[in-house]
């Protein structure tokens, strides 16, 4: 899978036109952000706290085109609603190598 | 876009790049953009923005999407404010809880500005005719409110007109439905002054205001006419003019009229139209009933109309009962009528007629079931009783009207200074036409009235020789003479004297008229060779033939007739 659709890229290129740069600094914000309340989150044992994370992240990276992280995202969700919260770190870690991956393409646009 | 109109769109969403990608997507639409960060920011915006159509994503902190929809949907009450839920969940059962909320329709990540395009437009047609509908909806309540007032008002003024009757009387029991008067039925009752008691019921064709509208005419007719004691045949005939009159070609009133004499127990009964009535005879149970054998009131001229009525002999608690065809037209669920045939079963089952009359409402409603109203539904019963039972007029009139006559004296001159200008016959006639029996023989007594004044006032009076007129030259000699001498009288007089009197079976009214010309020998009239009679010709051949026999008194310048009538009622 690609780590980025440019094809939704480009729709959304067109779509904000001038704020397609404050979208992406948003969108690098807003995963950081997610990504470090995440690795909080999976420290504790409220699945509930950690699927709904991991929901909006999934729906977030879906939406700006980054189909890989999104799919990443959607395995932790699932395994958080399955109560399965063992050895969730290494699910961040595999979703926070490749949101550097989805940065360094970003800003290679 | 040109086909959408700019929209106020509320995006409710927690991830900011979700939210500034779909503000982007919507703002590029052309429509204004209001936004929230979370389900209670969201209902707040909602109240003070009014927006169009509501995005809400569906999982947010504070408050979610589904509550968030939960409450705009109590607020917009009425209205139809479409919510789109926006989703990653893709599982039947979140999605289907997107709806239960409230939701109308979902959009899936990533956003796809096609269909969220195409979505917005199509619910903001769903909106757009939601709008019209409650509009429509609103002026329809409108319509039906000032209706409803409109009807308020005139089933009082009908009521008013109505409110003399007597439908209070202890042997009446009748079924109406409260607003009666606007799917068409009529039913109006009043006493006689001989104390009989006259009722009509009337189903006008069609329903409404038009139905309702001969009622009035109608009814004050009825009312009118029924105190003074003017016989059925007069008041139906005036009624059936007036709504010839009144009412457009296809509007009219099947009646029934029944004039019910309580001290004679007797029944005059006219049916125009109706269903067929019942004469239920209390002493064997049999039925003889009276079929409609006229049309109904408003579609002849009086010229055609026919009011020949039947009548009955009745016994004590005998009952009539008459009906429009509500009752017969009722329909059950499966679309079957009640029929005669069930409403004769009726009959037949009862064994006690007391209860004929719940019977019958009980039965047709029973067989109607709960599916329609029974407001077309009319029914009367009449009982036969001592007229002391019916009610205290029908007594007092009774008692009065058993051994008492009406009789009257009219005296009346005609001055010579007046045999010019003044024909006293419509005075004379008008006078006779408000005694209520005679108004059915007005031009009978036309005839006689004006056959013997112009005798007393050409031959009597101004001397004039009937023989002159056998010849056509000789009638042109007589009209000039005539001219001549009405213009030169100065003294002279025509006396006319009526007197009246009625008896149990009708009346007889004396008709006297003298005047002060010298007479004739009226020995020598031959009483069986009429128009051998020379003095005044064919003329009282015709009165001879009306009244009987015509009297000659004093030198031949007094004349008298008597005209008897019989009454039916």
């Amino acid at each position: 899978m690609e780590h980025l659709d440019y094809e939704t890229l480009n729709t959304l290129k067109q779509v904000m036109e001038d704020d397609f740069a404050l979208l992406i600094d948003t969108f690098v914000q807003d995963s950081t952000d997610r990504i470090s309340s995440l690795s909080e989150l999976i420290k504790g044992t409220d699945g509930d706290l950690i699927r709904r994370a991991a929901h909006s992240f999934k729906g977030s990276s879906s939406n700006i085109g980054a189909p890989t992280l999104a799919a990443l995202c959607s395995a932790l969700e699932k395994k958080a609603f399955e109560n399965k919260l063992n050895d969730l770190a290494a699910d961040l870690d595999l979703i926070e190598k490749e949101f550097a991956e989805v940065l360094t393409q970003l800003r290679a646009l | 876009m040109n086909d959408v109109r700019r929209l106020k769109i509320l995006v409710a969403d927690d991830t900011d790049t979700d939210r500034l990608i779909l503000e982007s997507i919507v703002r590029k639409e052309g429509h204004h953009v209001v936004s929230a960060r979370n389900g209670l920011e969201a209902i707040h915006v909602y109240s003070a923005e009014k927006p169009d159509i509501v995005l809400l994503d569906a999982l947010m902190p504070e408050l979610d999407g589904f509550g968030a929809a939960r409450k705009i949907k109590e607020l917009a009450g009425d209205e139809l404010v479409p919510v789109i839920f926006l989703t990653s969940l893709s599982d039947t059962e979140s999605l289907v809880q997107c709806l239960d909320a409230g939701g109308d329709d979902f959009l899936s990540k990533p956003y796809n500005r096609i269909i969220l395009q195409a979505k917005i437009k199509s619910f903001n047609r769903m909106r757009e005719m939601h709008s019209t509908m409650l509009t429509q909806r609103d002026q329809i309540v409108q319509h039906n409110n000032r209706l409803l007032q409109e009807q308020t008002v005139a089933k009082h003024v009908f009521d008013n007109v109505a409110h003399s009757g007597c439908l209070n009387a202890s042997n009446v029991r009748y079924f109406l439905s409260s607003l009666a008067v606007f799917n068409g039925d009529v039913l109006v009752a009043a006493m006689r002054p001989n104390g009989s008691m006259m009722v009509l019921l009337g189903d006008f064709t069609g329903h409404g205001l038009p139905a309702a509208i001969g009622a009035m005419p109608l009814a004050s007719t009825f009312y009118g006419m029924v105190p003074k004691g003017f016989s059925m045949t007069d008041i139906l005939r005036e009624i059936n003019g007036k709504l010839k009159n009144i009412l457009p070609v296809g509007i009219f009133c099947c009646a029934t009229m029944m004039d019910i004499n309580f001290r004679k127990k007797r029944l005059k009964i006219w049916n125009g139209g109706l269903p067929d009535c019942f004469v239920y005879h209390h002493q064997d149970g049999r039925i003889s009933p009276v079929k409609s054998t006229h049309l109904p009131l408003g579609v002849l001229s009086n010229r055609a109309f026919k009011d020949n009525c039947e009548f009955f002999e009745l016994q004590q608690d005998d009952r009539i009962f008459v009906w429009s065809d509500g009752i017969h037209e009722a329909r059950n669920p499966e679309g079957d009528m009640f029929g005669e045939a069930r409403l004769k079963e009726l009959f037949s089952r009862n064994t006690n007629p007391e209860l004929l009359f719940n019977d019958i409402i009980e039965g047709v409603q029973q067989f109607v079931g709960t599916g329609e109203k029974d407001d077309d539904l009319s029914l009367l019963e009449i009982r036969m009783d001592e007229p002391a039972r019916v009610n205290s007029f029908a007594k007092e009139a009774s008692d009065k009207f058993g051994n008492s006559e009406i009789e009257w004296v009219m005296g009346f001159e005609v001055k010579p200074t007046s045999f010019k200008v003044f024909d006293p016959l419509p005075m004379l006639l008008n006078v006779l036409m408000e005694v209520p029996s005679l108004r059915a023989f007005s031009s009978t007594l036309y005839t006689i009235l004006a056959e013997l004044y112009t005798n007393a006032l050409e031959h009597g009076v101004l001397k004039l020789d009937s023989n002159l007129k056998k010849t056509p030259d000789g009638f042109s000699d007589y009209y000039e003479l005539r001219e001549q001498r009405i213009n030169q009288i100065t003294d002279g007089f025509v006396r006319i004297n009526i007197s009246h009197k009625t008896n149990e079976n009708g009346g007889i009214l004396k008709v006297r008229i003298e005047d002060s010309g010298e007479g004739f020998d009226y020995q020598q009239r031959s009483p069986d060779n009429l128009s051998s009679f020379g003095y005044s010709g064919r003329g009282i051949a015709l009165v001879e033939k009306l009244c009987g026999t015509v009297s000659y008194l004093g030198c031949g310048n007094i004349v008298e007739v008597d005209f008897s009538w019989v009454c039916d009622d």
